[in-house]
C-alpha cells in the first residue's frame, strides 16, 4: 500500500513558544496526482510545507519519502530526495539570464569557465520540454512573472524533482499566465511527477486536483476526492468551527446620521473602485484574503501612499491626504500590521513613542515642554493600561500586547477620530487580544471615534465588526450587515475572483 | 540584576574609562602632558573638528555620512578670505555671507539625498569634490593673506587662559546637546534615525529632517572653517584636506552608531578628547605624522568594530 505513495507526513507536530502551529496533521501524496492543500489565512499550510523542505523541523512526527522515513528533513536532503517547492517569491537573480538561472549554483563549466553556450542549450531543451517559448539568453529582470516562474519551475525538473510542491502560484499571475501554468502543470502530472498545489482560490483547485486535503488552525481535518466533493462543503470544512473566543460585548453606539469616512471609487496602490461609508462610533471589518488589497487601502486613506483616481470624503469635506502627517492632522490613524517595522520604534521611549505626532505640537519655540510630554505619557499609560515599570523603558523592552497600547495610546494623544488598525492583534497572546478589543470597545462607544478594522481572523472579523466588507484582489466583492454574517458567506466573497 | 546595572554603567561610560586611561599613560610617558598650558593647547588642536563634529552628529544619528565637511571647511575659509581680503568686504558681512553659503551647500546635500535619493555617500562626496575645485580657482591655488587684527580673536584670542575656538567648540557641543535633548528635532533625529518608515508614519516629514539635518550639518562645518582661518591667518585652497575623516572619526568614536538612531553629544566630546589626546601625545613623544595616522586607524576600526560587533551578537 505504501508504495503507491511518494511523499508521505505522518502525525506533524511543531510547536513554537506558547503556540502550537500543527497539530497532528497527516498527508499522503501518490505518485502522479496532483493533491490540492487548503486551509485559512494561517491555517497551518505554509509551516507544513516548510517542514518538507527542511527549513522548519518538525517538533514529533514522520516524513516519508519514497519510502525513506526522516525525522525531518534539511534542505540538502529534500533536494536529493527530489522534493522542489516553488514559493511566492522567486529565488532568481534579476541580472542573469533565464539560463543562468535555470543552473543557478551547479553551472555547465569548461575548466574553470562557465560554458554559457552548453548552458543555453540545455535550457532550451529544458524549456522545450515543458513546452514554454523562453529565449534562454533573456535576463530574468525582461521576463514577466509568468514566465519567471516556468524558469523556476523548469529549474526544478531539470534538478530531477518528482515531488513539486506549489505555493499559491497563481496568487502572482494574470489570468492568461495561470492559463498557461495550468497546462505546464497538467503535463508534469502526465510525465510522472507528483504535485501539492497549495491555492486559496476553489475554481482552480476544481480544475486541477485529484484530491483535496483540507487543514484547520494546525490540524488535519480530511481528504477528499475533488469530483465528489461541494463547494459549500468545502468552504464549510475550511472555516467550520464555532466560535470560541470570546469578545466583550458593546452597546450599540453608532449614530447613522453621521458618516466619518467615505471613499467613492478609490483607485490606487492596486486597489480598484472601492467604495465605502464609515459612521461614527461604528466598527467597519474588512474582509480577505492577504493579498487582496485592504493594507494598501489603508496606506491610501492615511496617505502613505498617494491615489491613483476617485474621491475621499472625511466628515464630509473631500480630502486627499499627500503624506501620513496630513493625515494625522485630519484626524486619522494608522496602527500597523508590522508593528515592529512600521508601529513602535523599538530604540526610543514609550514615553517618546507616544508623544511622537504632538511633539511640534507641545513644543514652545521648538522646546519640548517636558512637563506635558511626561503627563500625556502618563495619561495615555493609564488609559491604556500599559503595563511598564518605567515610561523611559525602551518599547522595544514590552510584550507584543503592550507594544499595541503605546502605539494606540500614541493615536489617542493626537487625538485621532478615525482609527485604522491593520491587524489589530497579529502576534499578541490571548490576554492581551481580550484587552484590546476592550480597549477598540472603549475607543467607539465612550470616546465616539470610528475604526476601519482589517482582519485575516475570522473570528476577531466577525466577533468585533459591526458590518464587513470583503475585498478580493483589490475589489470590493460583498458587504454583510451583522445578521449577514458567517464564515462561509465572507469566504465565498474572499475567494470570489474579480470579473474581468 | 544589580551587577548587570552596574555593567551596563560601565558600558554606558567606557568612552570616558578610555580617556582617563589615554591621559595616565601619556602623563605616565611625559609629564608635560597633564600640565594645563598643553591641555588648552591640544583643545584648540581640536577646536575645528570638534564644532564640525556637532553637525556631523546629527547627520550620522540618521544613519547618513556627510563627506563634504572638509570641502566645505576649505570653501569657507577661502571665500570669506576672499570676501574681506580681495573686495574688502566687512568682516561681520563677510561672515554672515559665509555661513549662509556654507549652510546652501548643506541643504544642497539634502535635496539630493532626500528629493532626488541619491546615497549621501555619494552625494556629500559630489559636493566634496565640486567645491574644492570652487575653493581652489577662488583663490587661483594661492593663499590669501591680511586680515585685520579683530579677525584673528576667533582663532587665536584668549579669555582669560581659555582660547577663544574651544569656548566656541564648548558653545556649539552645548547647542547641539540642547538641540538633541530638548527640541523636538532631537527626538525626530532619533525617530528617522532608528526606523524611518515607522517615524514617517507617525507623523514626522522625514524629507525635511535630512534638509534640516544636512543644513546644520553645512553650517557647523562653515563656522569651523572660520575659526581655522582666523587661527592660521592665511585662506588656503586646501585648509580643510580630509577633515570630514578626522570629524567623522570623533563623532564615531564618541559612540554615535554608524546605522543610526543612537548616541549622544557628550560622547562625541569625548571622542574628539581622544583624538586631541592622542594626537598631542604622540607629538610629545616624538612620534612622526605617519605613524600617528597609523594610530588613528586603528583607532577607528577598534571603536566601530565594537559597536557592531555587540550588535552582531545581540541579533543572534
Amino acid at each position: 500500500m505504501s508504495e503507491e505513495y511518494v511523499l508521505q507526513l505522518q502525525h506533524i507536530r511543531k510547536e513554537y513558544p506558547g503556540v502550537v502551529a500543527l497539530k497532528d496533521v497527516t498527508l499522503e501524496l501518490k505518485a502522479g496526482e496532483i493533491l490540492a492543500l487548503i486551509g485559512e489565512n494561517g491555517a497551518g499550510k505554509s509551516t507544513l510545507i516548510k517542514c518538507c523542505s527542511g527549513a522548519v523541523i518538525p517538533t514529533s512526527g514522520k516524513i516519508i519519502v519514497n519510502g525513506k522515513e526522516f525525522d525531518s528533513m534539511t534542505p540538502q536532503l529534500a533536494s536529493e530526495n527530489g522534493i522542489a517547492i516553488i514559493y511566492q517569491e522567486f529565488n532568481n537573480v534579476k541580472e542573469l539570464s533565464a539560463a543562468e538561472n535555470l543552473f543557478l549554483g551547479h553551472p555547465i563549466r569548461k575548466g574553470i569557465l562557465i560554458d554559457k553556450k552548453a548552458m543555453e542549450e540545455e535550457a532550451a531543451k529544458a524549456f522545450e520540454q515543458l513546452h514554454i517559448k523562453i529565449d534562454p539568453k533573456t535576463l530574468m529582470k525582461d521576463l514577466t512573472v509568468g514566465y519567471q516562474q516556468m524558469v523556476e519551475i523548469a529549474k526544478a525538473i531539470q534538478q530531477n524533482a518528482r515531488i513539486l510542491i506549489m505555493d499559491e502560484p497563481s496568487a502572482p499571475l494574470t489570468s492568461a499566465e495561470v492559463e498557461s501554468m495550468f497546462a505546464v502543470v497538467e503535463l508534469l502530472r502526465k510525465q510522472g511527477v507528483s504535485i501539492i498545489y497549495i491555492s486559496h482560490r476553489l475554481e482552480e483547485i476544481y480544475r486541477l486536483s485529484d484530491r483535496i486535503v483540507v487543514i484547520r488552525d494546525g490540524e488535519y481535518v480530511t481528504t477528499l476526492i475533488t469530483k465528489d466533493s461541494q463547494v459549500e462543503e468545502l468552504i464549510q470544512l475550511m472555516v467550520g468551527r464555532e466560535l470560541t473566543e470570546t469578545y466583550p460585548p458593546r452597546g450599540n453606539c453608532i449614530d447613522k446620521n453621521e458618516v466619518i469616512l467615505e471613499l467613492k471609487g478609490l483607485t490606487g496602490n492596486g486597489d480598484k473602485n472601492i467604495n465605502l461609508k464609515l459612521h461614527k462610533g461604528e466598527i467597519l471589518g474588512l474582509g480577505g484574503l492577504v493579498g487582496a488589497g485592504r493594507t494598501e487601502l489603508a496606506e491610501m486613506i492615511f496617505g502613505a501612499v498617494p491615489k491613483k483616481s476617485g474621491q475621499m470624503f472625511y466628515k464630509g469635506k473631500e480630502i486627499n491626504p499627500q503624506s501620513p502627517r496630513e493625515a494625522i492632522d485630519l484626524g486619522i490613524a494608522l496602527v500597523p500590521e508590522d508593528r515592529k517595522r512600521h508601529g513602535a520604534m523599538l530604540g526610543i521611549s514609550i514615553k517618546n513613542n507616544i508623544n511622537m505626532p504632538i511633539y511640534e505640537r507641545d513644543s514652545h519655540f521648538s522646546v519640548i515642554d517636558e512637563k506635558l510630554e511626561m503627563s500625556t505619557a502618563e495619561k495615555y499609560q493609564k488609559n491604556m493600561v500599559i503595563k511598564t515599570p518605567s515610561l523611559h523603558q525602551l518599547i522595544r523592552n514590552l510584550s507584543g500586547g503592550n507594544q499595541q497600547k503605546v502605539i494606540l495610546g500614541r493615536w489617542m494623544a493626537a487625538q485621532s477620530e478615525l482609527i485604522i488598525f491593520d491587524e489589530p492583534t497579529r502576534g499578541i497572546d490571548i490576554g492581551a487580544k481580550y484587552e484590546i478589543y476592550k480597549l477598540m470597545n472603549d475607543l467607539v462607544e465612550k470616546e465616539g471615534k470610528s475604526i476601519l478594522m482589517i482582519s485575516s481572523e475570522m473570528e476577531e472579523l466577525m466577533g468585533m465588526s459591526d458590518r464587513i466588507l470583503v475585498l478580493a484582489e483589490g475589489e470590493m466583492t460583498g458587504e454583510l450587515s451583522k445578521e449577514e454574517f458567517s464564515q462561509e458567506t465572507i469566504m465565498t466573497y474572499a475567494s470570489a475572483a474579480a470579473k474581468e | 540584576m544589580k551587577e548587570n546595572k552596574v555593567i551596563n554603567f560601565i558600558k554606558g561610560q567606557a568612552i570616558w574609562v578610555v580617556v582617563i586611561v589615554l591621559v595616565l599613560a601619556f602623563t605616565i610617558a611625559n609629564p608635560r602632558f597633564i600640565y594645563p598650558a598643553n591641555l588648552l593647547i591640544m583643545l584648540r588642536q581640536v577646536a575645528v573638528w570638534g564644532i564640525a563634529s556637532v553637525g556631523m552628529t546629527f547627520v550620522i544619528l540618521l544613519g547618513d555620512i556627510d563627506l563634504s565637511t572638509g570641502s566645505i571647511i576649505t570653501f569657507v575659509n577661502v571665500m570669506c578670505s576672499y570676501l574681506m581680503v580681495n573686495m574688502g568686504v566687512p568682516m561681520g558681512l563677510a561672515i554672515i555671507i559665509a555661513l549662509a553659503a556654507s549652510t546652501a551647500i548643506g541643504l544642497l546635500n539634502g535635496f539630493m539625498v532626500s528629493t532626488i535619493g541619491i546615497p549621501a555617500l555619494i552625494a556629500t562626496f559630489a559636493t566634496q569634490t565640486a567645491f574644492s575645485g570652487i575653493a581652489l580657482i577662488l583663490c587661483n591655488g594661492q593663499p590669501i593673506n591680511g586680515f585685520t587684527e579683530t579677525f584673528k580673536v576667533f582663532g587665536q584670542g584668549k579669555i582669560g587662559p581659555v582660547p577663544v575656538p574651544v569656548i566656541i567648540m564648548a558653545l556649539c557641543f552645548a547647542l547641539g546637546a540642547f538641540i538633541l535633548d530638548k527640541t523636538y528635532f532631537g527626538r525626530y533625529f532619533y525617530a528617522v534615525g532608528g526606523n524611518i518608515e515607522a517615524a514617517r508614519l507617525s507623523g514626522i516629514r522625514t524629507g525635511r529632517v535630512k534638509y534640516l539635518v544636512f543644513a546644520l550639518s553645512g553650517f557647523f562645518a562653515g563656522l569651523a572653517g572660520l575659526v581655522l582661518l582666523s587661527r592660521t591667518n592665511s585662506g588656503m585652497g586646501n585648509a580643510g584636506l580630509g577633515y570630514e575623516f578626522k570629524v567623522i572619526t570623533c563623532v564615531v568614536l564618541g559612540g554615535v552608531s554608524v546605522s543610526g538612531g543612537y548616541g549622544r553629544i557628550s560622547g562625541v566630546v569625548a571622542g574628539t578628547f581622544i583624538i586631541g589626546a592622542l594626537q598631542n601625545g604622540m607629538v610629545l613623544m616624538n612620534l612622526n605624522t605617519w605613524i600617528q595616522d597609523i594610530v588613528l586607524g586603528i583607532v577607528l576600526v577598534l571603536a566601530v568594530g565594537f559597536d557592531c560587533y555587540q550588535k552582531k551578537k545581540r541579533a543572534n
